[in-house]
């Protein structure tokens, strides 16, 4: 039995569901979970039991259903300045160095794959909106995106929870760029405006970017990939970066024997850089 | 070795339940029930982070901060002050910051979030 009292099955169309629809395979580790996840949907759906909802999946069409199934499988765990010494890494150099290589066109495209609620875009926004001056006269566009429409919405609205606001923002921050409100810290809109959030499948979908990107963030969501899709997210990131960019990944998380498109910077520690850029650049040395 | 932490609060649970996450963490944790009690105690030593309640009988968090601000640690470093109180409208952390408090959380935490503030402030 892979989880708890539904059938083989069962768990293997939900599975299957999952990959078809994000690319996105379940570990072991979270096969056990289903069925508290899928807990919530099936009671706003007035569904028994995991068997019923396959039975339901497969018979009625519901899109809604689909949607709400394949969220609820999916792991939205986020939060503000993940890792923050990658955060002030940003701060202090990684953002002078891309305004080096951008300064005569003076535009900068940051691209969140796999933003979930939206938290550590927002952390990229707050840096950059508190180094001010120097980005005056730039356009900088940020781009998030994820394949959960239920993270998509919640990371447009850019309202936190107490839980969530604590986890990782310094309480500075937290007082000069969110708003307390009833319903909880609303991002202000300075900083909300900043982002363009977008549903969208990565290994199907061609993100809306204004320009190649500068910055790429995919931090924890290739590791949910089997290793074909992987390798097909890897290119996907490829097309997607701009010549001389950077690739930012979860801090467990390598280009190591999972890819050739991307190789370790020389120039900046923790980031990797197009493969094809380095040997041009070696070359022409 | 390990960090200090003074952890000021008038409940008993509180304070046992700090000192629980604390000495998880391995810090070596004292304890004061008031912000008189705990001046005392600083006067006397110098931990390396202090949790502080707002709202105590005696002397309030607010008013200890005043005080503590006073108190010269020569040339070690002045201790962390992270309050923790159920005082949570943004004019209450706003007050806080201002009257030189360096982190801030809000109860209910959990241990994450308390690991997370420690860190910010440099003591985790």
């Amino acid at each position: 039995m892979m989880g708890g009292s539904a059938s083989e099955s069962a768990y293997r169309v939900l599975m299957g569901v999952l990959e078809s629809r994000t690319g996105q395979t379940l570990s072991p580790s979270r096969i056990w979970r289903i069925e508290m996840s899928l807990k919530p949907v099936m009671q706003r759906h007035n569904i028994a039991d995991l068997d019923a909802l396959v039975a339901a999946l497969v018979t009625s069409n519901s899109r809604q259903l689909l949607d709400d199934t394949v969220d609820a499988m999916l792991n939205n765990e986020t939060y503000f300045y993940r890792e923050y010494s990658l955060f002030d890494d940003i701060a202090a150099t990684v953002l002078d160095k891309l305004r080096e290589i951008n300064k005569l066109r003076r535009r900068l495209t940051i691209w969140h794959c796999g933003v979930s609620t939206g938290q550590e875009a927002y952390s990229l926004a707050m840096l950059i909106a508190e180094q001010g001056e120097k980005w005056a006269g730039w356009q900088v566009d940020i781009v998030g995106t994820d394949v959960s429409y239920h993270a998509i919405s919640r990371a447009r609205v850019g309202l936190y929870s107490q839980f969530e606001i604590q986890r990782g923002l310094p309480v500075q921050r937290m007082v000069r760029w969110f708003d307390q409100t009833e319903g909880g810290w609303l991002v202000k809109a300075d900083i909300r405006r900043r982002i363009d959030f977008s549903v969208q499948n990565m290994l199907t979908d061609r993100p809306p970017l204004a320009s190649p990107a500068d910055l790429i963030f995919c931090r924890n969501l290739l590791l949910y990939f089997s290793a074909p899709m992987r390798q097909k997210a890897f290119a996907k990131l490829r097309t997607m970066a701009a010549p001389q960019s950077f690739l930012v990944l979860g801090a467990g998380e390598t280009v190591l024997g999972q890819t050739d498109q991307f190789v370790a910077s020389p120039r900046l520690r923790g980031l990797y850089e197009p493969a094809d850029q380095q040997v041009r650049r070696a070359a022409a040395a | 070795m390990s960090k200090s932490c003074l952890v000021v609060d008038d409940s008993k649970v509180i304070r046992k339940v700090a000192r629980h996450i604390l000495e998880s963490m391995a810090f070596a944790v004292e304890e004061a029930a008031d912000g008189q009690e705990a001046l005392t105690f600083c006067r006397a030593n110098r931990p390396d982070v202090i949790l502080l309640d707002w709202n105590m009988p005696v002397m309030s968090g607010m008013e200890f901060l005043g005080a503590f601000n006073d108190l010269d640690y020569g040339h070690e470093e002045r201790p962390r002050v992270v309050f923790c109180t159920t005082e949570n409208s943004i004019d209450h952390i706003r007050a806080a910051i201002e009257a030189g408090a360096d982190e801030y959380v809000m109860k209910p935490f959990d241990r994450e979030t308390l690991e997370g503030k420690l860190q910010l402030v440099g003591v985790a």
